[in-house]
């Protein structure tokens, strides 16, 4: 890590060169560049997973720490490349006026041509996709689930501000869940009745999934409570009996099918490195997050 | 089961592009089990694929083998073989969806008691897993054996599904060791398995690089145009070892390394890079492109020009001083057996006349690499003095299967600092580790295939038959020629391999 004071974007790009041919390596075949924006606390946090993720990503990784917008404007990094990372990273301190101008540092460090992602590790703007930094971007990740309060409002706004592009880690969460019930409904020709999501009050995939389901299967879900953690139990009634899958510990479930014993999943809860991952595997617009996040909103307004 | 074929599941949507396809309820029995391939691919692949929820919930795996055990002791040596060689990290939660439907049947492949007592534990998996009478068998043993196992499967009705089921069989190469052979070990299963339930494993096709090699072909605008006769000059094909046939003694000699790797993998690679656009990329239409390129290999008239065959002698490979073939344990001392072999194929059709494709492969070699390298022609007319193109070799396109995943151009560039001198220079690309460790082993890929019913990347009958129509006359010409070459362990192979190329005016590349 290189270590730069009072610098400018040009100052980190020649930094990134000269790093690559000190490191004897100068292609490094990144694949997009991944912006993202975080305070001084999560900063260490987020990089860390963004560099386990780099691993199936090779990027250029971006760390944007916004300070005090008061004051004169100054602009430090940190550099680097190797050590764990299968790119370039630099973790851009900004304070002063500059920081309402994040995106005149990040714009001349975005590769050429690549696509570029942008994740909000935290509190997210309310509408991503018109931030001056979520603009740089064709995919923004928010994730409702860690603001600092109303998380629940949270993906109401983020469903709400639904822009092409954007996805949340709520979403993302409940890939195994959605994996298994369609594995079960692939299994079983069952016409859906109603049933219901069970989880912990709080919970933004819960409501996600409700909205889900609602729309694939066009009958209502209840959204019933429990003590989590997550999602402890999804149920989809039949004519046949019910198909329900039933987690209590956040690691395995049950899964019972009408006329089948019953049998116990790995359904384990994900860290973020795995979420974001899955996140960066495709950029394009994710046309069934869409269609769920116009149900969550027609469902939040009746 | 249900009537699938007009059955919508709502919750599958094709631009729903994360949902994994999950295998349908089934299970696998496994023939074999103590064998290197089982404990170090099968077993493994099959954790790591639960552990990624690709399998159904109720999952089984039935081991079949000589072995007075108990399905606890079968339990504990898929947990060792899992825990020494997956590659994701072990949980216990997965375990145990898996643990709960292992079961062990002991006994011989003549033994009808056994096989009465696999059909009850099948019939029972169903019941308490429900399986849903889904089964695929893993033949992880000689082929010698195949024809008692699917004889046995036939006569105690495992073979056949019940309505809306499945069965299949999965085996491994060598698939024969001639065409004859080859007809015969399909007649075997054919008398059994219907076509369409017989899945050959090569593993390289499960390769995220090879399959990579038709994306790389056929979703570009810059190769395509220039893979033809016009620029091509010609192609290597080379997939070295180093280690050498690594206590294997019984199993590769009289076999060799023309049948072990030319009949299966290097030709079905050579048929991908070579074949022409497929319709769509269903196994139908990429089966009929590559039969029709093998039906167009021809082999030179004079194979002793043309070919090349050694066999490692004892010497240093990588610093560690290594004994010859014919020292390893259990192999015959007279033994004419190849550890080295080359061929030169064409390709009569109108893409690649005059395009030779060198192939080769062998053990205890410099080091372990896959590659296919595309050799261009030398551009028409050079604007430059002699002097100063002196370097410049051929420009080459290096698809690199394995290690380092990735691909190299080579092409000229001048020389910093001088008037005008060119030289070959490498641009790089590999795609960081996401080829390698986070993506998923070949047989995890080829393992849910089967299960999945999803035959795009098993070669099939007409393709293993014609391979050998191909190898044959070569495995001929030299089992009249005496012994192969020998060629010092940790160099690139015997000399006659380099006149090989030397009579046409070119030379291997080193990869």
């Amino acid at each position: 890590m290189i270590e730069l004071i009072d610098t400018d974007a040009a100052g980190i790009a020649a930094e990134f060169v000269a790093s690559r041919l000190r490191a004897g390596s100068p292609a490094m075949s990144m694949v997009m560049t991944l912006v993202i924006v975080v305070d001084e606390d999560g900063a260490e946090d987020a990089m860390q997973v963004a560099r386990r993720a780099s691993h199936e990503h090779p990027a250029r990784v971006l760390g944007v720490i916004l300070g005090d917008a008061r004051g004169n404007p100054q602009i430090n990094a940190q550099v680097g490349t190797g050590a764990g990372w299968t790119g370039e990273t630099a973790l851009i301190r900004l304070e002063g006026e500059v920081v309402k101008h994040a995106e005149s540092v990040v714009l001349p460090l975005l590769l050429p041509d690549s696509p570029v992602a942008i994740w909000w590790p935290a509190d997210a703007p309310e509408d991503p996709a018109a931030d001056p930094l979520g603009r740089l971007a064709q995919r923004r990740i928010t994730d409702a689930a860690a603001v600092t309060r109303g998380k629940t409002r949270a993906i109401h706004l983020q469903c709400g501000s639904y822009s092409a592009g954007n996805t949340d880690l709520a979403w993302t969460r409940i890939t195994p869940w959605r994996a298994l019930l369609a594995a079960a409904l692939d299994q079983q020709a069952l016409k859906i009745t109603g049933g219901s999501v069970t989880a912990e009050r709080i919970s933004p995939s819960a409501e996600l999934l409700v909205a889900w389901l609602s729309d694939r299967l066009k009958v209502p879900f209840d959204r019933k409570g429990s003590n989590g953690p997550g999602i402890t139990e999804v149920r989809l009634d039949s004519s046949a009996g019910p198909i329900v899958i039933s987690r209590r510990d956040g690691r395995l479930a049950t899964y019972s099918t009408p006329d089948h014993p019953d049998r116990p999943v790995a359904l384990k809860r994900r860290q973020l490195p795995e979420l974001l991952a899955e996140e960066l595997r495709r950029l394009d617009e994710d046309d069934v997050y869409a269609a769920t996040a116009r149900t969550l909103m027609k469902l939040q307004r009746s | 089961m249900t009537a699938s074929t007009h059955w919508e599941n709502p919750l599958r949507d094709p631009r729903d592009r994360r949902l994994p396809r999950i295998a349908g309820p089934c299970g696998m029995v496994l023939f074999g089990v103590t064998g290197d391939l089982s404990r170090k691919k099968v077993m493994p692949a099959i954790y790591d694929l639960a552990n990624r929820g690709l399998l159904p919930p109720g999952f089984s795996l039935v081991g079949f083998a000589r072995r007075d055990w108990a399905n606890e002791d079968f339990a504990q040596v898929v947990h060792n073989a899992v825990k020494e060689h997956a590659r994701t990290e072990f949980r216990e939660e997965v375990w145990r969806q898996l643990a709960e439907g292992f079961r062990f049947v002991p006994g011989n492949f003549d033994d009808d008691q056994a096989f009465n007592q696999l059909r009850r534990t099948i019939e029972e998996l169903d019941d308490v897993r429900g399986t849903g009478g889904n089964h695929a068998f893993y033949l992880a043993i000689p082929p010698g054996f195949f024809g008692d196992v699917v004889g046995q499967l036939k006569e105690h009705g495992l073979a056949e599904p019940n309505p809306g089921a499945w069965r299949r069989v999965v085996v491994e190469k060598p698939f024969g060791h001639d065409e004859q052979s080859a007809r015969e070990l399909n007649a075997t299963l054919a008398t059994v398995f219907p076509s369409g339930s017989i899945f050959r494993i090569d593993h390289y096709l499960g390769k995220e690089t090879v399959q990579n090699v038709l994306a790389t072909r056929f979703a570009n605008t810059m190769f395509e145009p220039i893979w033809n006769a016009n620029y091509v000059d010609h192609v290597q094909i080379t997939m070295a070892e180093d280690i050498g046939i690594a206590g294997r003694a019984g199993y590769y000699d009289g076999i060799g390394a023309a049948r072990d790797v030319i009949q299966n993998h290097l030709l079905q690679l050579m048929s991908l890079v070579a074949m022409e656009e497929p319709t769509s990329f269903d196994a139908e239409s990429l089966r009929i492109e590559k039969l029709k390129l093998l039906q167009s290999v021809t082999l030179p008239r004079r194979l002793d020009l043309t070919t090349a065959r050694g066999q490692y002698a004892a010497g240093w490979q990588g610093g560690q001083k290594v004994l010859g073939f014919l020292q390893e344990d259990g192999v015959r001392k007279t033994s004419a057996t190849e550890t080295y072999a080359a061929i030169t194929l064409h390709v009569d059709n109108r893409r690649w006349a005059g395009v030779p494709f060198y192939l080769r492969t062998g053990k205890r070699l410099g080091r372990r690499v896959t590659e296919v390298a595309v050799v261009f022609k030398p551009a028409p007319h050079l604007p430059f003095t002699h002097a100063a193109t002196e370097e410049l070799t051929h420009n080459a396109l290096v698809i690199r299967i394995q290690p380092d995943e990735g691909m190299t151009l080579r092409f000229g560039s001048k020389v910093p600092g001088t008037q005008m001198e060119i030289r070959d220079v490498n641009m790089d690309f590999a795609y960081g580790g996401s080829f390698t460790e986070s993506s998923a082993e070949a047989y995890e890929r080829l393992i849910l295939d089967v299960l999945l019913g999803d035959p795009p990347l098993f070669p099939r009958h007409a393709e293993v038959e014609r391979s050998w129509q191909i190898l044959d006359p070569v495995l001929d010409h030299w089992a009249r020629k005496g012994k192969p070459e020998a060629y010092e362990s940790g160099t690139w192979g015997p000399s006659s391999a380099d006149a090989m190329l030397a009579r046409d005016g070119r030379t291997w590349r080193r990869p």
